[in-house]
């Protein structure tokens, strides 16, 4: 008879981006855990950081530029999802912008929450949420700038310390 | 499918013992599953939960998202994750008689 794999116990998260598909991932991830009662933190840096400000966090924009499989997205105009998007068209000032909201509305629909939504879930059942240091003195930010879901602003050093046992997962 | 002995009675339940059958549920058969979820006793705050996610789940055919619980004011997110510890969702859907859930959120 063969052996069980362990279960997985506990996940660390890192963001190191800051699109909101960029985002998305890690907390649906990190909520899945808790969901899952495994333990899990969510440690946000460089450009992820956008997520935790309070003052950006509620404009994170689709990136329509350079992503070549953006013709993903077209199903959602009603297109066929082979339709190329070219990455020209993405640069014309409002585009980031309309795909922003056609996928916003599209995740609305399926009951996915908005990013502060999301980070309020995510810490209320349990989850943890980290900046990282570095990141925070490069773009001159303060633990004032950040949500209250943000239990820590922690060094490279301390985020392994926490993630101890866990499995870390770079998004 | 396999059977089990629930509460004093057979009843039918899948690979993970989730009851096949929902119509079958009463409280002696949630309180013996629950029990073997680690949850003992099961309280009427319990009770009040999972008869809303039934009353979804007649309706809509599928258990009510964590989400929908909180913003319903049915229970709070952090209450339902003490209410049923180590995975709320499932655990609750399964004390329920419902199906796993099905959703990502």
């Amino acid at each position: 008879m063969s052996e069980q794999p362990e279960p997985i116990k506990k996940v660390s998260l890192i963001v190191s981006k800051g699109s909101l598909v960029d985002v998305y991932p890690a907390l649906v991830m990190g909520n899945g855990a808790r969901m899952e009662g495994m333990e899990a933190s969510i440690f946000f840096t460089f450009f992820g950081l956008g997520a935790l400000i309070k003052k950006t966090q509620n404009s994170l924009k689709v990136a329509t530029v350079g992503n070549p499989a953006m013709n993903m997205a077209m199903p959602m105009l009603k297109m066929p999802i082979t339709m190329p998007f070219p990455t020209l068209l993405g640069a014309i000032p409002g585009v980031s912008n309309f795909a922003t909201w056609m996928m916003k509305n599209e995740m609305e629909n399926l009951d996915i929450p908005t990013i502060p939504e999301f980070l309020e879930m995510f810490t209320d059942a349990g989850g943890e949420v980290f900046a990282c240091k570095l990141a925070m003195d490069m773009f001159k930010l303060t633990k004032d700038d950040l949500c209250d879901q943000v239990s820590s602003v922690l060094t490279v050093g301390e985020f392994y310390e926490r993630s101890a046992g866990a499995s870390i997962i770079f998004t | 499918m396999t059977t089990k002995e629930l509460a004093g009675i057979t009843v039918d339940v899948d690979a993970e013992g989730f009851l096949t059958d929902h119509k079958i549920w009463n409280l002696d058969l949630a309180a013996a599953i629950a029990q073997e979820e680690g949850i003992d006793p099961l309280t009427d705050r319990h009770v009040e939960v999972l008869n809303f996610m039934r009353k979804e789940f007649e309706e809509n055919g599928t258990a009510p998202s964590i989400r929908k619980m909180n913003k319903l004011n049915v229970v709070p997110t952090k209450e339902l994750y003490a209410l049923f510890p180590g995975g709320p969702a499932k655990k609750a859907a399964k004390i329920a008689g419902l199906g796993k859930p099905q959703g990502c959120i």
